[in-house]
């Protein structure tokens, strides 16, 4: 184990500076070999030939691949994103008014799914094998099974018209996140944490199964504690590290998630962006968001990595 | 013989016979959508306006002339749902199957051959599964501006197969390694077998459970991204109807309308409920010792 901590932080780093190159670079090669007319997204489709090859130049489309690769990872470097096709808005503006609804709606969602998910699984897992467990373990199929757009739409349907009767505004676009905060966030929170849920509560109760099956359990129940402390104490700590290693990994798979609820929801969020700019057209907001996106993934997954690598010198080996 | 085994087992699960019966339904509800397209006289791409609005101009629930009611433009919901679930079908299918062949083999290789090929495999795994995926799926469905309905379904299935293929490598990869070190791989070495050889009669056989549990889970979820691409705008072109792009076109109007809620959501739910139903009995029938519920 020669090097220890500091090396495997820098190994660490530059893997993740490298899966930003490679998912950068495959864009750039996406966005070269796609066959959508840039300069007609741009021109709209009365633009004259002299109009198309003007707004050509100025993107610097007539230039060598190479060239062009060149100034595209120059400005990515500077934090560059472009400018959008419809409306010239830089798309680093346009995700950074965008990007507090979304962090709200998962910080909101991602207490409640991870604090009940661990809740049902050292339940389904303390009680295995009775109807309790059972009750959980068909919660989760029927979580598992749910699209996120369909859950969505239900809860919409059920309960956003009694919201109307009260007089809130409820899922329209438009007014500023903090007129009715609580009110417009609870389904959304409610949609997004269900259908993470299903997956938290399956992890933590397979963990806890396989801790509870220890020796220094069987140990612990000997010395003739009581139960509660010895699933709580002895149980739950070690339970706890596979779960929260996902919540590193499912920041990609969430981003999905927020997508849809947003749309359902009508939450002026990056998801949000992300789809009208589909319906656009609009290449480099999509391009700016995944980027965006696949840095916060490398992020997390970075900081969970250095986490275990302090908790447990064992991760640190290559 | 163990599958003799396993299907002995299976068939005595309800739950998941149920689920069998279930996805039989479906998937002849499916395959019947010509005939239920005869039947009310409604072709899935044509709209009657006449018929399926009233006069307000909002569509018909169901009746005589529409037995599932009428879309905003007039269209058949029932004869959409029928071509709708076509699609979740043939790409659920189609993209769990691709993502068993590539990821059996990635998964497979880069256990068994170790060294640098396994470390480059087995990064490429991770880094597939850190993207997020959706919006991969979104950015190229948007930059190649697929039309044709064949294009759009093959760009979707392989988009879905690619990224369901990294989680599979993984498990897979777990699989071989924890097996290269049992003795009868030792024994058949020593007999002279090639690499290849090893890898497809001795170890392959292995993973058969494994895969076939795999491919049954893999289903449901490849069906529910499908129909989530296609909810976005981004999946299947239209005027194909897949039971995601139903529900999107219906959620502006839905209140007024259920069935355009109700009739896709409760199809979608069934398929991937019975699936992931049926793949849950399938790994307790293959490997009743390791069954969730059943340990201890």
């Amino acid at each position: 184990m020669s090097g220890g901590l500091p090396r495997f932080v820098l190994r660490r780093l530059l893997y993740s500076a490298a899966v930003l190159w490679l998912v950068s670079t495959l864009v750039f090669v996406f966005l070269h070999v796609s066959p959508l007319p840039v300069e007609r997204v741009i021109g709209g489709p009365r633009a004259t030939a002299e109009t198309l090859e003007l707004i050509r130049g100025n993107l610097g489309l007539d230039r060598p691949v190479l060239v062009q690769y060149w100034r595209f990872a120059g400005r990515l470097l500077r934090g560059d994103l472009g400018d959008s096709y419809v409306n010239g808005t830089p798309v680093t503006t346009l995700i950074a008014e965008r990007l507090p609804a979304t962090l709200w709606l998962v910080a909101g969602a991602g207490t409640l799914w991870f604090a009940s998910g661990v809740a049902l699984g050292v339940l389904g897992a303390a009680r295995a094998r009775t109807p309790w467990d059972r009750a959980v373990t068909a919660f989760v199929l029927v979580g598992l099974s749910t699209p996120p757009f369909v859950l969505a739409l239900v809860l919409l349907h059920v309960f956003a018209t009694g919201l109307d009767r009260a007089g809130v505004p409820a899922f329209e676009a438009g007014p500023p996140l903090q007129e009715h905060f609580l009110q417009r966030m609870v389904l959304p929170w409610a949609a997004l944490a269900f259908l993470m849920l299903a997956s938290y509560t399956r992890l933590t109760r397979a963990a806890m199964l396989d801790v509870l099956g220890e020796d220094y359990v069987r140990t612990a129940r000997a010395k003739g504690l009581p139960e509660r402390r010895v699933v709580l104490r002895h149980g739950l700590r070690p339970a706890l590290t596979p779960v929260v290693t996902q919540l590193g990994v499912d920041v990609g798979a969430l981003v999905g998630s927020t997508v849809v609820i947003e749309k359902v929801f009508g939450l002026q969020g990056v998801g949000q962006l992300v789809h009208q700019s589909v319906a656009a057209g609009d290449t480099p907001v999509i391009i700016g968001v995944t980027l965006t996106v696949t840095l916060f993934v490398v992020a997390a997954n970075l900081l969970v990595d250095l986490a275990h690598a302090f908790l447990d010198p064992r991760v640190r080996r290559p | 013989m163990p599958f003799q085994v396993a299907w002995d087992r299976l068939r005595r699960d309800r739950l998941a016979v149920a689920s069998l019966v279930v996805l039989l339904s479906i998937a002849v509800f499916a395959l019947l959508a010509p005939l239920w397209a005869h039947l009310t006289g409604h072709p899935y791409d044509r709209t009657f306006p006449g018929t399926g609005l009233d006069v307000a101009g909002q569509p018909r629930g169901p009746g005589a002339q529409f037995p599932l009611g009428a879309d905003r433009l007039g269209r058949d919901v029932l004869v959409r749902a029928a071509y709708g679930t076509r699609v979740s079908l043939v790409v659920g299918v189609c993209a769990a199957l691709l993502a068993t062949v590539a990821g059996t083999v990635a998964g497979l290789v880069s256990g068994f051959a170790g060294g640098a090929v396994d470390a480059l495999l087995a990064r490429l795994m991770d880094m597939t599964l850190a993207l997020p995926g959706l919006l991969v799926a979104i950015t190229l469905a948007t930059t190649f501006q697929v039309s044709s309905p064949a294009a759009g379904l093959a760009l979707t299935t392989v988009v879905i197969a690619f990224f369901s293929a990294a989680a599979y490598g993984r498990v897979i990869r777990g699989q071989v390694m924890a097996l290269r070190r049992s003795e009868f791989i030792d024994a058949a070495r020593s007999i002279g077998s090639s690499d290849a050889r090893i890898m497809v009669v001795d170890v392959l056989p292995n993973l058969a459970a494994q895969v076939t549990v795999l491919t049954s889970l893999q289903i449901p979820a490849a069906i529910v991204f499908e129909a989530t691409l296609s909810f976005l705008g981004a999946g299947v072109p239209p005027p194909t109807p897949s039971l995601g792009s139903m529900l999107g076109e219906g959620g502006e109007v839905f209140r007024s309308a259920w069935w355009l809620l109700a009739v896709p959501g409760a199809l979608l739910l069934a398929t991937t409920l019975a699936f992931n139903l049926l793949g849950d009995g399938i790994r307790d029938a293959l490997d009743p010792r390791d069954g969730a519920g059943r340990r201890r």
